[in-house]
């Protein structure tokens, strides 16, 4: 186990005429404290996967250091930095059986026979699969060659880091609650410093200590899911964090009010001059649906769509142009004549896609 | 299952004509010839299964199927390693691949008559390239008078003329695997040669199984290399079966004899080829 | 409108389709629901004309299509994959199934153009698709399904294979533009949100037989038996063992007294199943009945905490509208009002749905 930490590591790929390409992540620093567990979040091409293959040693970077507990290895191969990753599909070794496939890490290193075995048993438990041991490993459906692999990933102690690429991709819904939960357990036994690459929000949040929200090769936010949830610093984040995203809403600000097409928004803090093409941001969960005049704040709104997702319904409004998610619990009633009320402590504002950090209390509370 | 409709059976029917034509029936002469006799005039009389008993009985049978099984064992215990060796050795991407590819096949192109003139001329002690050489630093070498000379002769003709084949197929197999089982692999801490016996071996293993079939049945068919080569000596060490069968059917007109053997010699083959078959792919059906 | 009358198939001793019987009206958006193998893709290549069922009919508007081949009949097919023509650009990826209906080409021309805008991959027509990204792809894929007018479109997990917040914005898209159309169209999915936010109708399916049929949302709220209830949750239903006598349920040698509807309930040996997000941490009414496990896990997703906990040998999880930190071995009280609970008589058949679910609205 170890903390890593990534000095100004940058990487571009080498097309065919030897020609640097863009960067396909842009100069970065992130310390990953020994046995946290992390995600790296974020849409398809945005540099998720080149991070985590510059931390296994599958991709050299082109510009930076990474460290080990200080030690400098961006030139190490991954076999000697100690690390374990699973990939998005399966990898099984096919003449082996499900006991063999787990100990082959174990073997590789030498590790003696009795330690091995106890290994291989608990996470033959800890994954359920201890009845298949026996088994070749070739002839499980794909749910269970990928709990080999994750398996295979977990199975040694001494790791520095277990990286993820995207593992529950192949994993039917009702059994990825079962093995995020068993990944998570492994967490807590182990205490092994975990990396996970993903697009499903539900994933990072509900696996990581800490999410690295990325973009485009650039890291937008580094936090706790708590934190990207309720102050998204880049309007990508609020957007990509949450179902439905965070609504964001062109306006304009003077002191403390924001208009949206000619409606105001009372503001928690006072933003002085005027600024014209800012962004509102408030979260579908902060807004409330209720009876246009039942308070002075409401913004009347019409219902454009209604989905109704079983637990919760959410409804789409229209404010001027824009439309505004509602997210609206089980059984509640619709308004006759509904308006939409922000929850001013939620309010966020952005600049450039960038969140205005509130200027100092002068005065407003709440 | 039960046939969804018979409308296939019209469709294979041209199939199963031409191989009635191309296979079965001359097949079926050769059997008709095996069980009888004839003194010429094309008269025949029925001999039952004394041509059988005869040839299974004859010390010259025993003798070339052992020259057979042994050729065909020593060029598969070469060709087959040292294919997958040369395979494991290829470039699978930039600009090299290629050039091996094409290298790979230029053996494979040449007719069997061919490779047995050039080893014939390659391998003569007054002009050939290898034959002289080998003269030269005083190792007596002569494949016309010397067996052990000439089996190393046959066996290196085929071996440079086929494994070229076991190459392509092994480095087809190879380039299929996904990267990703190499990184895993890696990662696992596992050495070369755990990657090879946990990866790269029982993924080749299908397109061995195909190199194996095809390179026991060629091999245990060999004919034109010997035959051009050494006619089958010195004396009869390099008189395989196929060479047998000629001499006896061709040579001395026994073709009832000649019939029986070759039906024999087929059906080795084919219960060899199955044997093959089964002990490589035995595993495969286990948990099904 | 497509009719299936008891549809069979097998094939080596694996059940793909069992008494299957449905009607699927054009205009509407229908969605197959199941867990990987349950028989999804096998009903829809039966769908197609790709596989003859071993017995049944196939009927479309009244007319048996049975044998009928997939080449005549009109039908589209968009897969998990994405499967595009690698040899043509976009333009011509989209124009085969016109070129092969042999359709006038200024109508070829207009028609592709339209496609396109509407799956907003106009600019790329001249780009190959190994050029595209995943999401340009599918786009691809179905603007080739879009443009064929097909009578019967079958989507097979279009967007299993794309990006979470992409999924989001095509599935916002898809249902519109075949709808209207006016072309059957069956979308398989094994995520229950996903049916809940596509609508329509949903039929869900268990070993390849059809186990419930009907509105979306009163399938989810409305199952007719346990099979239905499992594959129609995300995350997965709670279910518990309980026996029920005058009036009273035990559980576990926690006794709750049941009023309203379920007091009537005969007495026996009852499954109960409660929807994760009925779980609560605190009493909410006097006859609520309190259960303690120890938790394993507790996840949280921003808003919402997931407390996987273990009550007498059961997995069950809650799903909370609140950051909690509670940490794993502590042993934790919920309490669950007994309107909410789903009762099962043992052959699984519902017997009572919570008061809660009847109010579909």
């Amino acid at each position: 186990m170890a903390s890593i930490i990534m000095d100004s590591v940058a990487h571009r790929y080498t097309s065919k005429g030897e020609q640097m390409q863009e960067y396909a992540l842009k100069p970065l620093n992130l310390e990953w404290v020994d046995g946290g567990a992390y995600a790296l979040l974020g849409p398809s091409g945005c540099g998720k996967t080149t991070l985590l293959n510059i931390i296994s040693g599958i991709i050299i970077p082109t510009e930076g250091r990474v460290l080990f507990d200080g030690e400098n290895i961006t030139q190490l191969p991954p076999q000697q930095r100690n690390i374990a990753q699973v990939f998005q599909f399966p990898v099984i070794y096919d003449t082996m059986t499900v006991a063999q496939n787990l100990e082959f890490p174990l073997r590789n290193r030498k590790v003696p026979l009795q330690e091995r075995q106890q290994r291989v048993e608990e996470i033959l438990e800890l994954l359920e699969l201890t009845e298949f041991a026996d088994q070749k490993a070739r002839n499980l459906n794909a749910d269970s060659k990928q709990k080999i692999s994750l398996g295979r990933g977990l199975v040694r102690t001494d790791t520095n880091a277990v990286l993820f690429d995207e593992p529950l991709t192949v994993i039917d819904p009702a059994l990825k609650w079962q093995l995020r939960a068993q990944l998570k357990k492994a967490h807590q036994q182990v205490g092994h410093t975990m990396i996970y690459v993903t697009h499903d929000q539900t994933e990072a949040l509900t696996f990581a200590d800490k999410v690295v929200v990325m973009l485009e090769g650039e890291v937008l936010q580094v936090g706790t899911p708590q934190e990207l949830f309720d102050s998204p610093a880049h309007t990508f984040v609020g957007r990509f964090i949450g179902s439905p995203g965070m609504n964001v809403l062109p306006c304009s600000v003077q002191e403390n009010k924001a208009e949206i097409d000619g409606q105001q928004v009372l503001l928690n803090h006072d933003y002085g001059r005027p600024k014209i093409s800012w962004e509102l941001g408030i979260r579908p969960e902060n807004v409330r649906l209720v009876e246009q005049h039942s308070d002075q704040s409401a913004l009347p709104v019409s219902i454009a769509r209604i989905d109704d997702i079983g637990r919760q319904k959410i409804v789409h409004t229209a404010l001027g142009n824009h439309t505004v998610h509602v997210i609206v619990k089980e059984g509640t009633r619709l308004p006759a004549r509904p308006a939409v009320l922000f929850d001013p402590g939620h309010v966020h504002l952005y600049d450039d896609a960038v969140l205005v950090s509130p200027p100092a209390a002068t005065g407003s509370d709440h | 299952m039960k046939p969804l409709n018979n409308r296939a059976w019209f469709l294979v029917t041209p199939v199963l004509l031409l191989v009635a034509f191309s296979a079965v029936i001359p097949l079926m002469t050769v059997v008709n010839y095996s069980v009888q006799d004839s003194f010429g005039n094309n008269e025949f009389f029925w001999v039952g299964t004394e041509w059988f008993e005869e040839v299974l009985r004859s010390e010259r049978f025993h003798k070339a199927l052992m020259r057979n099984l042994t050729f065909s064992a020593i060029v598969l215990a070469i060709e087959i390693p040292l294919g997958i060796a040369i395979a494991l050795c290829m470039p699978t991407r930039g600009p090299w691949v290629s050039v091996c590819l094409v290298l790979m096949a230029m053996p494979l192109l040449i007719p069997w008559n061919v490779v047995g003139t050039i080893w014939q001329i390659f391998g003569r002690v007054d002009i050939g390239l290898l034959g002289h050489t080998l003269a030269e630093f005083g190792i007596d070498y002569n494949y016309s008078q010397n067996v052990v000379d000439a089996w190393i002769t046959v066996v290196m003709m085929d071996v440079w003329h086929w494994t070229s084949l076991v190459v392509l197929l092994c480095y087809s197999g190879l380039v299929a695997i996904p990267e990703m089982y190499y990184q895993a692999a890696r990662i696992d801490g596992a050495s070369r040669w755990a990657i090879f016996r946990a990866i790269q071996l029982p993924r080749m293993k299908r397109v061995l199984l195909i190199a194996v079939l095809l390179r026991f049945m060629d091999s245990f068919m060999i004919y034109t290399e010997p035959f051009v080569l050494t006619g089958g000596g010195p004396g009869n060490a390099t008189t395989f079966l196929s060479i047998d069968l000629v001499q006896m059917a061709v040579g001395q007109f026994d073709i009832g004899p000649a019939a029986a053997m070759s039906l024999i010699y087929f059906l080795i083959i084919l219960a060899l080829s199955w044997v093959f078959y089964s002990v490589m792919t035995r595993d495969d059906d286990q948990g099904n | 409108m497509l009719e299936l009358i008891n549809i069979n198939k097998t094939v080596g001793g694996e059940v793909y389709a069992k008494d299957v019987n449905l009607c699927f009206k054009s205009g509407t958006l229908n969605i197959l629901l199941g867990p990987t193998r349950s028989g999804k893709t096998s009903l829809m290549r039966l769908m197609a004309g790709l596989d003859k069922p071993d017995s049944g009919e196939l009927r479309f508007d009244g007319n048996a299509v049975t044998g009928l081949r997939v080449q005549k009949r009109n039908v589209a097919m968009v897969y998990q994959q994405f499967i595009n023509y690698p040899s043509l650009n976009v333009f011509d990826n989209i124009a085969s199934p016109l070129r092969v209906a042999k359709v006038p080409r200024v109508d070829i021309d207009r028609r592709v153009k339209e496609a396109a805008a509407l799956l907003k991959i106009s600019p790329y027509l001249e780009r190959h698709p190994s050029e595209l990204s995943g999401g340009q792809q599918q786009r691809l894929a179905l603007a080739r399904a879009l443009v064929k007018n097909a009578e019967l479109v079958l989507l097979d997990e279009p967007l299993a294979n794309l990006d979470y917040k992409l999924r989001e914005e095509l599935r916002d898209e898809l249902p519109e533009y075949f709808r209207a159309q006016g072309a059957v169209l069956i979308y398989a999915t094994t995520e229950p949100t996903e049916a809940l936010l596509l609508g329509g109708e949903t039929a869900v399916l268990h070993e390849g037989s059809i186990v419930q049929f009907g509105a979306t949302g009163s399938v989810f709220r409305l199952p007719d038996n346990l099979t239905t209830a499992r594959a129609f949750s995300d995350p997965p239903l709670n279910t518990a063992e309980v026996h029920i006598s005058n009036g009273m349920l035990h559980h576990n040698g926690n006794n709750v007294t049941l009023d309203s509807a379920a007091a009537a309930l005969q007495d026996g040996q009852y499954t109960i199943g409660v929807r994760p997000y009925h779980l609560r941490l605190n009493r909410n009414g006097p006859n609520d009945m309190e259960l303690s496990g120890e938790v394993l896990v507790n996840e949280i997703t921003g808003s919402e905490s997931f407390i996987h906990f273990n009550i007498s040998g059961r997995n069950w999880v809650s799903l909370i509208h609140e950051i909690k930190n509670i940490s794993p071995r502590a042993i934790i009280s919920c309490f669950i009002d007994p309107n909410d609970f789903y009762y099962f008589y043992p052959n699984g058949d519902i017997a009572l749905t919570p008061q809660s679910s009847e109010q579909v609205n």
